[in-house]
């Protein structure tokens, strides 16, 4: 109950911000729409549809980490969190009302990313679904990276390390723009390293209906999203103790 | 029973005494000022009675409850206003009180009930449907002690409670606080004097982590010789120095 009305609370200033509308719902809209042009004037395979639309879900879900951190780190710095530390919400209800209710905005994401996609030419199948509900964990890993970077930098800081570094590196890294083997070498190595482009892997393969080519890219997916959250509730246990 | 007594509270950071043995007790439905110059203790003080940080040494019972045994019984009956607004800002006036009522576990009659009586209590009326982000000062410090008392709180802190207010919103603010007098104990620390002077009916006066006078404010001036609180605590202070 407690942890609902805080989770609640946090639902509502995520989505009564106009800027995290366009960002999160609007701008992989905009990505998914301008790409798809591109490819109807200059065909590339990386763009078709049944491969672009698993890369933009998971590539808005860097949005979420945004939403998360931004979110902690206000609270921080306002001395709400100073305030609801002395009320009986418990350090569970913390990290559960922080996580829980970005996972349906990134579900939501998702799934009006697939109705455009079906409205630019992709194949309805019952993969669609199976690849909304594999976004889940992907989702998780992102929202747990906010909350590790909410719980240790300050608004401003995490507009800049989660706004602009975060979404670069897991677009760059993520095989979703382009191919990683035409780069190769080290670049491809920590790409591999990290677990943005098995996220995009373990989507497209869910997406054709391939579910041997999830693994071992869910996995990855997996490991990184419980250490993440690992991380993040020892990060915000410790700031909760230096209050 | 008194609502608040430390028992050599200490606090300590590496070489630092941020409070020193602290010694003092706060009766029921009385306000208690904590007046120093920065670093004195009192926010560390404040901290250790509201149990966002454990005392390295000696304990404090906050309406009989243990701050280092029983945090969670303590979390029961106090209510802490920071010095910032600590409002959630994207939220409205009333959504702001509907959310202190939900944390606390307010069936829904109860919550109308409370959030009407604080509402009327701190003139929130005109502003109930505005968000908080958009409030004035004097009105965002007022939902921020309203905030403070939804849990029908033994012990108030009030932790600056009218810092940059206009003069105006301070009075409004004042009146406000005196309405709450014997109903809650409160202990407000302050940097003006002539407020811990109007509202309070104890002074307690820390330097350096120590507690150097703790007496009624017409009682510190006798003490220090002179009309003015304001002299009172400034040679009480630097009486403590040489």
């Amino acid at each position: 109950m407690r942890m609902l009305t805080f989770a609640k609370r946090n639902a509502k200033e995520i989505l009564r911000d106009p800027l995290n509308l366009f960002f999160g719902l609007g701008f992989p809209l905009v990505l998914l729409l301008l790409l798809s042009v591109i490819q109807a004037n200059i065909p590339v395979n990386l763009f078709e549809i049944q491969h672009l639309t698993p890369g933009i879900t998971v590539f808005g879900l860097a949005f979420m980490t945004l939403f998360s951190a931004t979110i902690i780190a206000k609270d921080r710095g306002s001395s709400l969190l100073q305030r609801l530390y002395t009320t009986p919400l418990t350090p569970a209800d913390f990290i559960l009302g922080y996580t829980l209710p970005i996972v349906p905005i990134a579900v939501a994401q998702c799934v009006i990313c697939y109705i455009a996609a079906i409205v630019l030419g992709l194949d309805i199948t019952v993969n669609i679904l199976y690849a909304i509900i594999f976004i889940i964990p992907v989702s998780i890993l992102y929202i747990a990276l906010g909350l590790l970077c909410g719980s240790v930098f300050t608004d401003k800081q995490v507009g800049g390390i989660c706004g602009a570094l975060l979404t670069n590196l897991s677009a760059w890294l993520s095989g979703i723009w382009f191919d990683l083997d035409l780069v190769g070498g080290v670049f491809k190595k920590a790409a591999y390293a990290l677990p943005f482009v098995h996220a995009v892997e373990m989507e497209r393969a869910v997406l054709l209906g391939d579910f041997d080519g999830i693994l071992p890219h869910i996995w990855w997916v997996l490991g990184y999203a419980a250490v993440a959250l690992i991380f993040a509730i020892l990060l915000f246990l410790r700031q909760m103790k230096r209050q | 029973m008194d609502a608040i007594r430390t028992v050599g509270l200490t606090k300590k950071y590496k070489d630092t005494v941020a409070v020193d043995s602290l010694n003092l007790s706060v009766s029921e439905g009385e306000l208690f000022s904590l007046l120093g110059v920065n670093g004195a203790g009192k926010t560390t003080t404040i901290k250790m009675l509201s149990c966002l940080t454990t005392p390295t040494d000696g304990d404090a019972f906050i309406d009989g409850k243990s701050i280092t045994q029983d945090a969670l019984g303590v979390k029961s009956v106090i209510a802490v206003s920071p010095q910032e607004s600590a409002v959630a800002s994207g939220l409205t006036v009333k959504e702001n009180l509907e959310l202190m009522c939900g944390i606390h576990g307010f069936e829904k009659q109860k919550r109308s009930e409370k959030i009407a009586e604080l509402t009327r209590l701190f003139g929130l009326e005109e502003v109930i449907n505005k968000k908080a982000g958009k409030l004035s000062g004097g009105f965002c410090r007022r939902l921020s002690i309203a905030m403070a008392l939804i849990s029908e709180p033994k012990v108030l802190f009030l932790d600056e409670p009218s810092l940059g207010l206009d003069v105006l919103a301070r009075s409004d603010l004042w009146d406000i606080i005196r309405s709450l007098k014997e109903k809650v104990t409160i202990v407000l620390t302050t940097h003006y004097m002539e407020e811990a002077e109007a509202l309070s009916d104890r002074v307690a006066i820390m330097r350096n982590g120590k507690l150097i006078i703790c007496d009624t404010p017409a009682n510190i001036k006798k003490e220090a010789d002179t009309d003015s609180f304001e002299q009172a605590f400034v040679r009480i202070v630097k009486g403590a120095t040489e």
